[in-house]
């Protein structure tokens, strides 16, 4: 299970929406507790890319992140980043270059009204949805 | 010498080059890795050349990126 503070939740979908029709993209950082991970902290990073279909963190953003999160005894999480106009799945390219099989990574969908955000769990090719719980602050 | 890897101080021997240094710390999928010495970015076509010095802080960022 992986938690989010509806605080931290508004926070990606704002900023995403800002972003439309660019992909926005972060990193989550938190703590750990047994199979469970709770988002502690929502960083907001540039794309790199700015493009419709593609995300690359900023390195340098990425790497003040790390050291924050360090500064802060937070653990790196995962990523997060939006699909303005597809599905909250990841696709062919997101499998690919998902490095980090220990990750979450969340996609946001801001395709229909309403956003739907889902994070998974990849390896290789395979992608599982895991339990994301959104908590009142 | 003692320099600091991902936050964690470590004796290592000198002279020791970026290439190296990945190869020691086991880095997952190297090709994808970026380093940075002292907060400054290291080509990768550099890893080789790039020899550490005591005191260097040094730092591996992950790529990450995908798309829709």
């Amino acid at each position: 299970m992986i938690k989010l503070s509806k605080s931290d939740y508004d926070k990606i979908v704002a900023h995403a929406q800002s972003e439309a029709p660019i992909e926005a993209c972060g990193l989550i950082a938190g703590e750990l507790n047994g199979n469970d991970k709770i988002v502690k902290k929502v960083y907001i990073l540039t794309n790199v890319d700015h493009a419709e279909e593609h995300f690359t963190l900023d390195p340098k953003e990425q790497l003040f992140a790390v050291k924050d999160m360090r500064a802060n005894g937070l653990t790196p999480l995962g990523n997060w980043h939006s699909h303005p106009v597809s599905p909250s799945r990841p696709s062919d390219e997101d499998k690919r270059l998902a490095y980090d099989s220990s990750a979450s990574y969340m996609i946001l969908s801001l395709m229909d009204d309403e956003p739907v955000l889902n994070s998974f769990h990849i390896e290789g090719d395979k992608a599982e949805k895991e339990e994301l719980v959104i908590v009142q602050d | 010498m003692k320099i600091t890897v991902a936050g964690i101080k470590k004796e290592v021997a000198d002279g020791l080059t970026v290439a190296q240094l990945v190869i020691d710390e086991k880095v997952e999928t190297p090709e994808y890795v970026t380093v940075t010495v002292n907060d400054d970015f290291v080509d990768h076509g550099q890893f080789e050349e790039t020899v550490l010095k005591d005191g260097d802080t040094v730092e591996f960022l992950y790529f990450m990126g995908g798309g829709q």
